[in-house]
């Protein structure tokens, strides 16, 4: 288990310096000079030279990639073309709603699409089925941010129950919090609804079928103890796939639903930072995110085992 | 065609999005002669109509005829779906096939797949165009090469299933080249799994490029697709929810459409999937 978790971990590097060539070469080919942008319009040929000289954009592709990635390696990911702030700074200022509102996310669909699957798979080709199966297919093919304004404009505008747009901070109180975010986290996780609904009826099914499921139906074991104590437990493996490969999908979505509801995350960040050509957001932003999702699919593949047992490195 | 017709028949929920996506490349190509004015005219004294006799889907803030420009709207979201998913399977395709062929290109064309498969699909898009501009052109370019990956995966993927098959090994021992095995044994047994992936790809390019114009890194506003028709009615959708829900129900009706397509192919394709699908 260790020598597969170092081999998984070092597995991660050849991405990760993939992601970081990629992000930096993107910064190097963007139109622009960034020393006359932060020398400001009345600087002299020589400022900007200065500055390019403190910079280090005088020096050769390799060598700034290596300052680069040393730099980010200690946490400085650069200033913003913008306010000239420390680029980490400004991310670690808009981590929190994001980070609270994927959790968030993760957690509610989680809650709602394993009973769903579960009720299909227990209902199997009845009305509750057909109907969860129409539900699921409907609610992927609906962009979240689609799904983002028909909830604003239902529960926020008509019924009240929700504020429509806007976001507390946690210094305002924690339930506050949570309240402005429920909207955004269930619009954001329409998708993953719809594929962990169908993963968790699939897998049931499958195991459903399963000779040990015979024997203990042959046994005396009712319907409900089958479902919940024998078969239920063979879906975690799928789900949790599905949960590692949905954090792309989560991430992509975070971006477009903290527009809609005008909530100052990292998504929020990223699209200003575009507005405003404002490279080194977009690459810390990009950074910061594949990272997080090489990060949670390792975790995925060390929690197979945690899981199944049965599963071998 | 004949199949394609008796697979329809036999699959109503395959036929339903057929006819919808039909219907929507009909409009596309048809959108002059729908009853449209010019989707870009601005008329100051008819800002924010709700919709009515004269303008069916109301108007925007500049007065522009909403029903017009989701009309046009669908040509955008047509283009860029159907070019991504050709383009990328295209080019996946021949990646693919060399990674599943050839040793040291697999192992160094997975690598470098790997790396691309983790930046989320819109960031990277947002990453590319945020270097070249807002453009359909450039929008396709970044969709693309965020899609490439996953049909390279799938292409070699099969390859390595497909090398070990008797019949390859039959047609190896009659002496066929390398190439001759490739074009005339692995890649038409590809093609089947190719189309349901393109099918999906090309709902996902559209709904990629209407994020990407609703967070303002899309179609440029001068044209009006489903995405940016939102940003712009977003300052007022409260007031006036028209201006998202039109754009909105036409989005979701393509994808819609797509999906159930692609459903209905990869059942027809593998009967397997259909069980554990279903």
């Amino acid at each position: 288990m260790l020598a597969y978790t170092c081999r998984r971990l070092l597995m991660t590097l050849p991405v990760m310096l993939f992601v970081a060539i990629f992000v930096f070469g993107l910064l190097d080919l963007a139109p622009g000079d960034p020393a006359a942008l932060l020398a400001g319009e009345d600087a002299t040929p020589q400022d900007i030279a200065r500055i390019r000289a403190t910079l280090g954009l005088d020096q050769p592709f390799l060598s700034r990639f290596g300052h680069w990635i040393w730099n980010v390696l200690h946490g400085d990911l650069g200033q913003s073309l913008y306010t000239g702030m420390p680029v980490s700074d400004m991310i670690l200022q808009r981590i929190a709603p994001t980070f609270t509102l994927m959790v968030m996310t993760l957690l509610i669909s989680v809650a709602l699409a394993i009973p769903m699957g579960t009720l299909a798979a227990w209902r199997h080709n009845r009305w509750q089925d057909r109907g969860i199966m129409v539900f699921a297919v409907f609610i992927f093919s609906v962009p979240s941010f689609v799904v983002g304004y028909l909830l604003a404009w239902a529960f926020g505008l008509q019924l009240r129950w929700f504020p429509v747009q806007g976001y507390v901070p946690f210094s305002g109180g924690l339930l506050a919090s949570l309240h402005t975010l429920v909207l955004p986290a269930l619009a954001l996780g329409s998708v993953y609804v719809a594929l962990i609904t169908r993963i968790t009826r699939a897998t049931l099914l499958e195991t459903l079928t399963q000779d040990y499921i015979r024997t203990a139906r042959a046994k005396g074991v009712d319907n409900r103890t089958l479902l919940f104590r024998h078969a239920l437990k063979n879906a975690a493996v799928p789900i949790v796939t599905v949960v590692g490969i949905g954090v792309a999908l989560l991430i992509s979505g975070t971006v477009v639903t903290e527009t809609v509801f005008s909530i100052p995350g990292l998504g929020r960040l990223v699209v200003d930072a575009i507005l405003r050509r404002d490279y080194p957001i977009i690459q810390g932003a990009v950074l910061l995110f594949s990272f997080l999702y090489v990060i949670v699919n390792l975790v995925v593949d060390l929690l197979y085992r945690a899981f199944d047992p049965r599963v071998k490195y | 065609m004949k199949n394609f017709l008796a697979l329809l028949k036999s699959q109503p929920a395959m036929l339903v999005g057929f006819v919808l996506l039909a219907a929507l490349v009909a409009i596309a190509v048809f959108a002059p002669w729908l009853g449209t004015v010019d989707p870009t005219a601005l008329s100051p004294v008819n800002r924010t109509k709700p919709p009515g006799a004269q303008f069916w889907f109301g108007t925007d803030l500049l007065g522009r005829d909403v029903y017009s420009r989701v009309v046009y709207g669908a040509r955008v979201s047509l283009i860029v779906g159907f070019s991504v998913a050709v383009l990328s399977t295209l080019i996946g395709v021949v990646i693919g096939l060399a990674a599943g062929f050839v040793r040291w290109v697999d192992a160094v064309v997975m690598r470098i797949m790997d790396g691309f498969m983790s930046i989320p699909t819109i960031l990277l898009a947002i990453a590319l165009i945020a270097v070249a501009s807002a453009s359909m052109k450039n929008v396709i370019i970044a969709i693309t090469v965020a899609e490439v990956p996953r049909v390279v995966r799938l292409v070699r993927g099969l390859v390595l299933t497909l090398r070990e098959q008797p019949y390859v090994e039959a047609a190896l021992a009659a002496g066929a080249g390398k190439l001759r095995i490739v074009a005339r044994h692995i890649f038409p047994n590809t093609i089947a799994a190719l189309t349901v992936q393109a099918t999906y790809i090309c709902g996902v390019a559209i709904l990629a490029e209407a994020s990407l114009s609703f967070i303002g890194a899309g179609v440029p506003p001068s044209v009006p697709s489903w995405g940016n028709i939102m940003a712009e009615g977003r300052a007022l959708w409260q007031i006036r929810p028209y201006l998202i829900a039109f754009p909105a129900v036409f989005l979701s009706v393509t994808i819609l459409a797509i999906n159930m397509l692609g459903d209905g192919l990869r059942d027809a394709v593998d009967p397997r999937m259909a069980k554990r699908a279903d």
